[in-house]
């Protein structure tokens, strides 16, 4: 079933942009990431320019989100004044992303940026919770009880003013979770992404959140700075289309529901280890993007 | 103004074209669309060349409106490819089809393509920036063979149908990811190599109903139309928690 995108400007069978959105509404659902990291390069590869791909996603994004929000709320699972303070942090960030975005766009580099940063954060990610999650497979597997000391980082422990954030059992700054928000805020602009792949093991490395209320928290936050990026977008891009958004919201929405519940029947050492061979896989295929002879040498920029 | 054709000189024939539709409208289904371009060939005094006589042939240009673009050329510097050089280019048409009774290069010599922009490595895109001639020459093929790629660039030799000398028809897709504007379809009757006549029709291509609305929404009223897009998102969201947590 064609259907004509009107800001984009040309045509896509609408049947493969749900399907899209449902594989990615599942994987967001169940992670707690955004799932922008595969939308965006998957409708680059389908035809989509770049800058819409990138501005509609980011909509998709939200609407995967809220579901997965409402899903992790009814299970108790999110810690609202964490997010709070990761969505301000976030705010921040997508406003200074904002101007490194333009400055970069403006010198032609912003692709080869965005690959390189894809690499460096998700091939670096994807390691760490790798080794991590297989080192807790191994553990269960000896039936040795798996030592349960969930430490924050000592950076973290080292920031002035404390404060309890009780559904994540911590009493810590927040300085460092609106820190680590304002990092998230950059990469959602610049990457076009929700950050939630890097959200979600630093909550759990760095400030040592509890399991429980990672992923709810994680999709609390996306939710607000996807869409601050989506108004971003639509007032200085124009390059949303409600239409691709709207076809994208209906598969990832589905997709996002039937996640969360797949999520509270498996065990978190497997989700971890599947999300790790997911970043693994995306960075060694941008790996391949940047080191590659591209398929395209030449590109055109409209003036 | 019957009598134009006579006037204009006793030897040249003239070209009387038309185009099946005036205007193409895009609307939810749009896939592109289908030119027919036809007309027919006045001789003078409706002597038509007989047996013998190189019959005169037809060329058909369709245009879409100029745009200007940067074309960024990538190079592997340490170890990744990143853009490395960049020209820019003043009056690049968005599209180009030449349709032709025969292959265009057996129609006219390399001068008369460059001329009248036959084929599509006669465009004239008026690189902006001082460029060395061999820098130019690459990224005009780079740029050209892109567009080409993406069916936005294309010759059609043999797609000019004349019957009995005089009627002429030819077909022109136009593919769905075309901007819109003002489009130029350009008819030239060609003999013995040189254009005889040539005559030019507008189409107009446009969004209509619901596309139009949307893309000028999303141009004028930017703020709105992002607070809707994040509306739908939430509501989107919204009524499927709300509908998956009642079961």
């Amino acid at each position: 079933m064609d259907l004509y995108l009107p800001i984009a400007n040309l045509s896509v069978n609408a049947v493969v942009i749900v399907l899209l959105g449902l594989g990615v509404g599942l994987l967001s659902g169940m992670f707690g990431v955004g799932g922008g990291f595969l939308t965006t390069p998957l409708l680059i590869f389908y035809g989509i320019p770049p800058t819409v791909a990138a501005a509609s996603a980011a909509s998709q994004v939200t609407g995967a989100s809220v579901s997965g929000v409402f899903a992790h709320f009814r299970r108790g699972g999110v810690d609202v004044r964490m997010g709070m303070v990761l969505v301000v942090g976030g705010i921040l960030g997508s406003l200074a992303g904002a101007g490194l975005f333009a400055l970069l766009q403006a010198s032609g580099q912003i692709d080869t940026v965005i690959g390189i940063v894809y690499v460096l954060m998700l091939g670096s990610i994807g390691g760490l919770m790798l080794t991590e999650s297989i080192q807790a497979l191994r553990a269960e597997k000896g039936y040795r009880p798996k030592p349960r000391r969930r430490r924050h980082h000592p950076l973290v422990a080292a920031l002035p003013l404390r404060w309890r954030f009780y559904r994540s059992g911590l009493y810590i700054s927040p300085l460092a979770p609106l820190l680590l928000g304002f990092a998230t805020g950059i990469l959602t602009v610049l990457l076009g992404v929700g950050g939630g792949f890097v959200l979600v093991p630093a909550m759990l490395y760095l400030l040592g959140m509890s399991v429980q209320v990672v992923v709810g928290t994680s999709l609390f936050q996306i939710l607000f700075v996807t869409a601050a990026a989506t108004l971003v977008h639509a007032t200085t891009t124009k390059a949303v289309d409600i239409v691709l958004a709207a076809l994208l919201l209906l598969g990832s929405v589905m997709g996002a529901q039937i996640g969360a519940r797949l999520a509270s029947k498996t065990k978190p050492e497997h989700l971890r280890l599947a999300l790790a061979l997911i970043v693994l896989a995306v960075a060694a295929r941008m790996l391949l993007g940047l080191a590659w002879r591209p398929d395209e040498i030449y590109s055109v920029e409209l003036q | 103004m019957l009598a134009m054709p006579l006037l204009l000189g006793a030897e040249k024939p003239v070209l009387v074209p038309d185009v099946s539709q005036r205007e193409v409208e895009i609307v939810y289904s749009f896939t592109g669309a289908e030119l027919l371009l036809f007309g027919a060939i006045l001789y003078p005094e409706g002597r038509v060349p007989g047996r013998g006589e190189k019959p005169a042939e037809i060329a058909v240009v369709v245009e879409g409106p100029l745009q200007l673009v940067l074309v960024r050329e990538k190079a592997k510097v340490a170890g990744i490819w990143v853009n490395a050089d960049r020209m820019r280019y003043r009056s690049v048409p968005s599209f180009y089809a030449i349709a032709s009774s025969k292959p265009i290069r057996s129609l006219v010599d390399d001068r008369t393509r460059a001329i009248y922009e036959f084929g599509t490595d006669s465009l004239q895109l008026s690189p902006a920036s001082g460029a060395t001639p061999d820098e130019q020459v690459r990224f005009d093929r780079g740029l050209v063979d892109l567009r080409r790629r993406a069916g936005l660039y294309y010759e059609a030799p043999g797609a000019v149908e004349i019957s009995q000398g005089v009627l002429y028809r030819a077909r022109v897709r136009i593919p769905a990811r075309v901007p819109v504007g003002r489009y130029t379809a350009e008819t030239f009757l060609i003999r013995d190599g040189r254009v005889l006549a040539a005559a030019i029709r507008p189409i107009e291509i446009r969004k209509s109903g619901f596309e139009r609305f949307v893309a000028s929404a999303a141009q004028h009223h930017a703020l709105l139309y992002g607070l809707v897009a994040v509306a739908l998102s939430i509501g989107f969201g919204w009524a499927a928690g709300a509908w998956w947590g009642r079961r």
